[in-house]
């Protein structure tokens, strides 16, 4: 629809809703809502509601199913598997967090300078492996990193150089940080680039009349324009390193020594359902992670608005 | 994971696509045809008679089979062609821990579960501690006993002589070796486990990057037929609630001391099986023995092409030269579950596939599976076969051989999968990481005491 056709549209649109509104109009909003309100209080709300229900009971082998209250969240906050599991991601997310955006926002900068050689192919090259299900890019890099016939290991070994042991106690958290920043920087990237797309370009010309250079305009201008755009990569983030799953679950495969079943919290969660049949305490975890997510979500909303607005 | 534990057959799988929605509604439909005995639930110690089964067997009925096994529509067409009136929908619904997780779901729901389960062996005491499976005496599975071997039919019977399970394949262990590999190092094929630790330490010494054998330190099953082996009665349940555990009983340490002192050495290797670097490791000739079952030969023939005709087969090294004795590792069963609606068609259904000659016969020449009925053991057909891939010898002939030195007495615990969690992280670990292994066993022993205690297990043995 064309701007000349789409305004008196627009403009009989406005002066009928001043008069009263049809009835069949008036449910439009609610019609258009609907679809999505079914699924969200099918898939996510009953389901969220009836883990609340189990984590309050206790299931046997022996003796059956009995109603314990409180029982599992009290037994799961002094639980060490679980503690440890939350403190290993939150190590992993204060390292690999920063590295990944950092790279997610140089690649969208590089490529919104303009200056960068095929930047379309750059582009889709690094976005690629978002692409890729992370359960394939696990598997991958699991084989990547064999220790015996891997190629790096291969590649050391032709070379002569020590290569680390990639899937050893003390790589293994490094290793996963790299399949995760291997896989995200290009959806990071893409949300930064669509935000730097998004800023007007009366700034960039303000700021060169000003006497700003590229790295003066990327510095002052654009960077602040992306504060609310590195705010929601850096909450999906958090979100996403807490329930930090498919990589450890399938390398588990090939290091079992190194990655137990409660290595991060929520493979404790899932063992503890599938493997040990505590399907009610696995509930109780699963609703202590979920708020640990929140609060850590909630501090690092309120410490970006609080440093806005001072 | 027990991943391994299920059929190591990851070949092409033939994937029937059927929702769990579509199964629950033809088990629904299934239940309207069928005017024999509903709502019958606990299950009747009064044998089915003749006149209620051939009526069963000519009503329009349809059942769900749940199974991981590639082409067994071949089985069950066979089935099918006697029954003309039963209709079997086969639907794969994953392996190993996927197969069992949404078993256990749709147990759970009350709905959407099959009428038969592929299910292997060591899982039968994980389902009957829920009463999950129905009791086939009724159905004439006592008069199958001595179709098979005592120690495979010891597995699927209860406490008080049930049957849980019908026998489809089984797993006796053996030991395939590199024939040339060995003649190259001057190696003789260890009788004694003696024998076989001074082996490992020559060969590793001649040829430092070859090794004996890999005692995968994620494999939990290979442990357990090797504490089978041994004698070792790791687990026993009493009555129901309860059991007793001793995973780090006398013979327990023995085996931890001599595979845990061999690992730390450095003269056998530690590497997960079933992984990339371990097919690997196979084909380029690391390992100079697989400790494996009787389902390994053909499995192995598959997974290490490169090394056709270089490979023989023996039976496990032993600790008592004066007997032998070996333990089981693998097979599986065809189960009824309690839920189903149709029980004599699903029994009758799972007896036929194990049992009919056609059929029985067929696992071992369309899935090379190793047969659980003495017919087929001793079958010329199938003993007889001598493949290149292991120079002409007789490899089943070995294995069927093998398969009546197992004890009958083994058992199972029924928390499966927690056990086998549990021994990847104590045993297995100490195992990969050189650590002391006797020291994991008593661990193992405490994470699965406190585990059972909180089921509300009552445990002895300690």
């Amino acid at each position: 629809m064309t701007a000349t056709t789409a305004a008196p549209y627009e403009v009989s649109q406005r002066a009928r809703s001043t008069r009263r509104r049809p009835v069949r109009h008036r449910a439009a909003g609610p019609l258009f809502v609907a679809p999505f309100l079914v699924l969200f209080v099918l898939l996510f709300l009953a389901p969220l509601a009836y883990a609340a229900y189990l984590s309050l009971f206790q299931h046997r082998l022996i003796g059956g199913t009995t109603f314990v209250g409180l029982d599992n969240y009290v037994t799961a906050v002094s639980d060490p598997l679980l503690i440890r599991g939350v403190l290993r991601v939150a190590t992993f997310l204060v390292i690999q967090v920063p590295v990944m955006l950092l790279l997610a926002l140089l690649f969208a900068l590089a490529l919104d300078s303009g200056l960068l050689r095929l930047a379309r192919v750059v582009r889709l090259g690094i976005f690629v492996p978002y692409a890729v299900p992370s359960v394939v890019a696990a598997l991958m890099w699991g084989y990547l990193y064999g220790p015996d016939y891997g190629p790096f290991a291969q590649l050391s070994k032709a070379f002569g150089l020590a290569m680390p042991r990639f899937l050893t106690d003390g790589w293994m958290l490094g290793s996963l940080a790299n399949i995760v920043t291997w896989e995200w920087v290009g959806y990071n990237m893409i949300i930064l680039y669509v935000a730097l797309r998004a800023i007007p370009h009366d700034l960039y010309e303000a700021a060169a009349m000003d006497g700003a250079g590229a790295w003066r305009i990327a510095w002052s201008v654009k960077l602040p324009a992306l504060r609310p755009a590195l705010l929601l990569t850096m909450v999906f983030s958090v979100i996403g390193s807490f329930q930090l799953f498919n990589e450890p679950n399938l390398l588990q495969r090939i290091a079992p020594d190194v990655i137990d079943s409660a290595y991060t919290a929520n493979l404790y969660a899932y063992s503890l359902a599938f493997t040990s049949q505590q399907v009610n305490y696995a509930a109780a975890v699963s609703f202590l992670l979920g708020i640990v997510i929140v609060i850590v979500s909630y501090a690092l909303l309120l410490t970006a608005n609080r440093r806005r607005s001072s | 994971m027990p991943e391994s534990f299920a059929n190591p057959f990851p070949v092409s799988r033939r994937t029937l696509l059927t929702t769990a929605g579509a199964v629950s509604l033809t088990a629904a439909l299934a239940a309207c045809g069928d005017s024999g005995d509903t709502g019958d639930t606990s299950p009747a110690a009064a044998p089915v008679s003749q006149a209620d089964i051939d009526k069963a067997m000519s009503t329009p009925t349809e059942l769900t089979f749940w199974t991981w096994v590639p082409d067994i529509d071949q089985e069950v067409a066979l089935f099918q062609k006697k029954y003309p009136a039963i209709k079997v929908n086969v639907v794969n619904a994953g392996q190993g821990v996927q197969h069992y997780t949404k078993l256990r779901t749709a147990l759970q729901a009350g709905t959407g579960a099959p009428d038969v389960v592929q299910i292997e062996f060591q899982a039968i005491p994980t389902f009957t501690i829920t009463d999950s499976l129905l009791d086939l005496r009724p159905y004439g599975a006592s008069a199958l006993k001595d179709m098979f071997v005592e120690s495979t039919w010891a597995q699927v019977s209860g406490s008080n002589g049930e049957v849980w399970a019908i026998p489809q394949d089984t797993g006796p262990m053996g030991m395939l070796y590199r024939q040339d590999i060995f003649d190259r190092y001057g190696i003789e094929v260890p009788k004694t486990w003696d024998e076989f630790a001074a082996a490992a330490r020559k060969l590793h010494t001649a040829a430092p990057d070859i090794y004996l054998t890999n005692l995968a330190s994620n494999e939990a099953a290979a442990w357990h037929g090797l504490l089978w082996q041994a004698g070792a009665k790791p687990y026993a349940t009493v009555n129901k609630s309860d059991i007793s555990i001793n995973v780090n009983d006398a013979t327990s340490k023995k085996l931890a001391a001599y595979w845990g002192g061999l690992a730390k050495e450095g003269v056998i290797g530690v590497e997960p099986d079933f992984t990339d670097p371990w097919f690997s490791a196979l084909n380029r000739g690391k390992y100079a023995t697989w400790l494996t079952a009787a389902w390994g030969p053909s499995f192995l023939a598959g997974a290490a092409k490169s090394t056709a005709g270089k490979w023989r087969a023996a039976p496990l090294p032993q600790w008592d030269a004066s007997t032998t004795s070996s333990g089981n590792w693998g097979g599986s069963t065809s189960a009824v579950t309690k839920t189903t609606k149709n029980p004599i068609a699903a029994a009758q259904f799972a007896q036929f596939l194990n049992t009919d000659p056609e059929s029985s016969k067929l696992f071992t020449t369309l899935q090379f599976f190793f047969p659980a009925t003495k017919a087929l053991l001793a079958d010329p057909g199938f003993a007889s076969q001598a493949p290149a891939f292991y120079g002409g010898q007789q490899v089943n002939t070995v294995f069927a051989g093998i398969g009546t030195t197992i004890s009958p007495s083994f058992q199972w615990p029924p928390f499966l999968d927690r056990a086998v969690t549990d021994w990847t992280e104590t045993v297995g670990k100490s195992l990969a990481g050189k650590a002391d292994t006797v020291v994991a066993l008593d661990e193992w022993q405490t994470r699965l005491t406190t585990y059972a205690k909180s089921q509300g297990f009552t445990v002895k043995g300690q």
